[in-house]
């Protein structure tokens, strides 16, 4: 890998990961309405899958979507206006969190319905087959969603039209409140696709640069025509399912230990200097950058107007 | 004694060739997808058993043959599968028709219908456009029994963000699809099996019905019958029987449930006084409820006697005839609701 493609895979992990943390104080603030879920954990996930992706590529998100969005090239006041309910937010501050989307950047929105971006990704890449034009989508999805039925159908109906479209799992261990190991049978999800007849690939979601080269086999195989991927990413849900989620059902050993050992941002930072792509120092200015910008977007979404009253017409296009 | 209406409607009028064809309902939905799929290379069509086959119920026959399988997609059964696909395809650009074979199966696909295609636009500040047709028919009256003949308009209704349409006539069937069709919202088109196979005479060409425009199917100056889908045909045989009775009544097909031209059936109301509504779907939350809610809150001074609904019993359709005949608003029903109406 090039030095530029490792510094910016460090520099999208390493935004998503303070905005959470920034999300999160905002929260403790009571700044923000309604719950957020934090990618803090899973980074490597969507920084190694969307620096393959043009502007023109279409994504599907989740609940847990601040990262894809990021990593799709959001702009961060933005997301935060969003988030603070504010008119110069995403959506208005209709939508919220769980509802962020940035269509000029082919983010089709973050989704409250668990497994409901699966299909309309689909749909995203009938488009690009039936235009004749080498566009992919991708669909981020949870472990709980590889449960849902829109899962099944989708990957079928994908595997037999041969639509360029990438299933990504993140199988952050836990549905909810429910671990993968009581949810699945299976310990491989990744072994599913061979029932609707494309390649499934189980990866290490914590490795940015695994990550990277296995999205990127899978995304050039959907721009050459040659159909869907399942690809599985292993990984961890650093914090609760939503701000201020008791966590019961985990084990404090669990949480201490698992966020030590599976931290993407930590591992990233390390491997690029191992590998000698950049240095500490590097690395610690683009801490120092984002960290500004962060500040001046959260300056900039507080500044903005409250979001403006509903009206009649923007329910429907064609009133 | 106003004649029956039952050319096209005045806001149908004759094709671009000005020539009117004798069509089945089933064959006017056909036309109309032949003419929007040749306008615009962007209409698909998505359904079960929509290829080779045609169509559970034939409306569309002979578009393989014309468009080709990358246009006319036959897809597994997974309803939410196919819908979902649609939703993701109109989001980015695609016209979709999804066809539901039965509308009982919807359940199957609500997710995308109501948290998805219907709230997208609204959600993302008006970021999205979602032009999608879910074409579906409900109804009684053929032995299908409960699983296979519901009327389900009213869940429909109640989502906000999607617009519902139920023809009643071929003219309208083939208006209002193209209507749907280039309409930018999610619509949810609602045909009625035993409509299919109904004839009247259809604009040749390019024919639009515009949404949200109810149709007066035959002027009266009594009672004012406000129905949808196959209770139009019920209700214009009931006005002709209760014409020979000497009671005038106003048949309003409101043609689209949303939006409502509400502005149809309150000018009606004002000018009968009476008002009843009749359809198919369970009386308990139907549809008739918002019209009879409606014509009382808006109309309340005008009238001679409170808004009446006629409607299907509170009971999953049976499957022996004589009882399917009876769960579900008859002609003479409809007679006998009217008279008692006018007469006090």
């Amino acid at each position: 890998m090039d030095k530029p493609t490792a510094l910016n895979l460090y520099r999208v992990m390493r935004t998503i990961r303070r905005f959470e943390q920034r999300s999160t104080t905002l929260f403790g603030e009571n700044k923000i309405w309604g719950t957020i879920h934090s990618y803090a954990g899973e980074e490597a996930i969507a920084a190694g899958v969307c620096e393959h992706l043009r502007d023109d590529d279409w994504i599907t998100s989740t609940h847990r979507g601040h990262g894809h969005c990021i990593a799709k090239g959001a702009d961060l006041g933005k997301m935060f206006a969003e988030l603070l309910g504010r008119e110069t937010g995403y959506c208005r501050g209709r939508g919220g969190s769980m509802h962020i989307a940035d269509t000029s950047k082919g983010n089709l929105g973050a989704n409250g319905i668990v497994g409901g971006g699966i299909p309309i990704a689909t749909g995203a890449a009938l488009t690009a087959k039936q235009l004749g034009t080498d566009q992919v989508a991708v669909s981020f999805f949870g472990d709980g969603a590889a449960n849902q039925g829109t899962f099944h159908e989708s990957l079928n109906i994908a595997a037999i039209w041969k639509l360029p479209v990438v299933y990504v799992c993140e199988n952050n261990q836990y549905a909810e409140s429910f671990p993968a190991k009581k949810a699945f049978a299976v310990e491989d999800i990744a072994i599913r696709a061979a029932g609707y007849g494309m390649p499934g690939v189980r990866v290490d979601g914590r490795d940015v640069a695994t990550v990277y080269g296995a999205a990127g086999e899978a995304i050039a195989r959907a721009r050459k025509g040659e159909g869907p991927t399942l690809l599985v990413c292993e990984s961890y849900r650093h914090e609760g399912h939503y701000y201020g989620d008791p966590r019961k059902y985990q084990p404090k050993e669990e949480i201490e230990g698992w966020k030590t050992t599976f931290d993407p941002l930590a591992d990233a930072r390390a491997w690029i200097v191992r590998e000698k792509l950049g240095t500490q120092a590097e690395l610690d200015a683009i801490d120092r950058e984002i960290d500004d910008e962060m500040e001046r977007a959260v300056a900039w979404a507080e500044a903005g107007p409250p979001a403006s009253p509903l009206t009649a017409e923007e329910i429907y296009a064609s009133n | 004694m106003p004649p029956i209406r039952t050319a096209p409607a005045p806001s149908a009028g004759a094709g671009e060739d000005g020539s009117v064809r004798e069509m089945f309902y089933a064959e006017a939905l056909n036309d109309a997808l032949r003419i929007e799929m040749q306008r615009d290379p962007k209409v698909i069509v998505l359904g079960e058993d929509i290829a080779e086959h045609g169509g559970a119920f034939q409306v569309t026959a002979g578009l393989l043959a014309e468009f080709g399988p990358d246009r006319i997609r036959q897809t597994p059964i997974s309803e939410i599968g196919l819908v979902g696909t649609a939703v993701g395809a109109a989001l980015t650009g695609l016209r979709p028709v999804a066809e539901l074979m039965y509308i009982d199966f919807s359940g199957l696909a609500m997710d995308q219908i109501v948290n998805q295609a219907a709230q997208n636009r609204f959600m993302f500040g008006g970021q999205a456009r979602v032009p999608l047709v879910v074409r579906t028919q409900g109804g009684s009256g053929r032995g299908n029994a409960a699983q296979h003949s519901k009327s389900l308009e009213a869940w429909f209704t109640h989502v906000a963000g999607l617009k519902v349409v139920m023809p009643a006539t071929p003219a309208d069937a083939k208006g209002l699809l193209a209507a749907a069709i280039r309409d930018d919202d999610p619509v949810m088109f609602i045909e009625h099996k035993l409509l299919y196979r109904t004839k009247g005479p259809v604009p040749t060409g390019e024919h639009v019905v515009p949404l949200g425009k109810a149709d007066v199917k035959r002027e009266g100056t009594d009672v004012t019958i406000v129905t949808w889908s196959r209770e139009v045909l019920f209700s214009l045989e009931a006005a002709a029987k209760l014409a020979e009775q000497g009671i005038s009544a106003e048949v309003i097909d409101v043609r689209s449930l949303v939006p409502l031209d509400k502005d149809a059936i309150l000018s009606s109301v004002r000018k009968t006084r009476r008002c009843l509504v009749v359809h198919e779907a369970i009386k308990r939350g139907g549809y008739g409820g918002e019209i009879a809610a409606l014509v009382a809150e808006e109309a309340f001074d005008d009238l001679d006697a409170p808004p009446r609904r006629l409607a299907g019993l509170e009971t999953p359709i049976p499957y022996a005839q004589p009882l399917e005949l009876g769960v579900v608003p008859q002609v003479a029903d409809i007679v006998n609701a009217a008279r008692d109406l006018v007469n006090g």
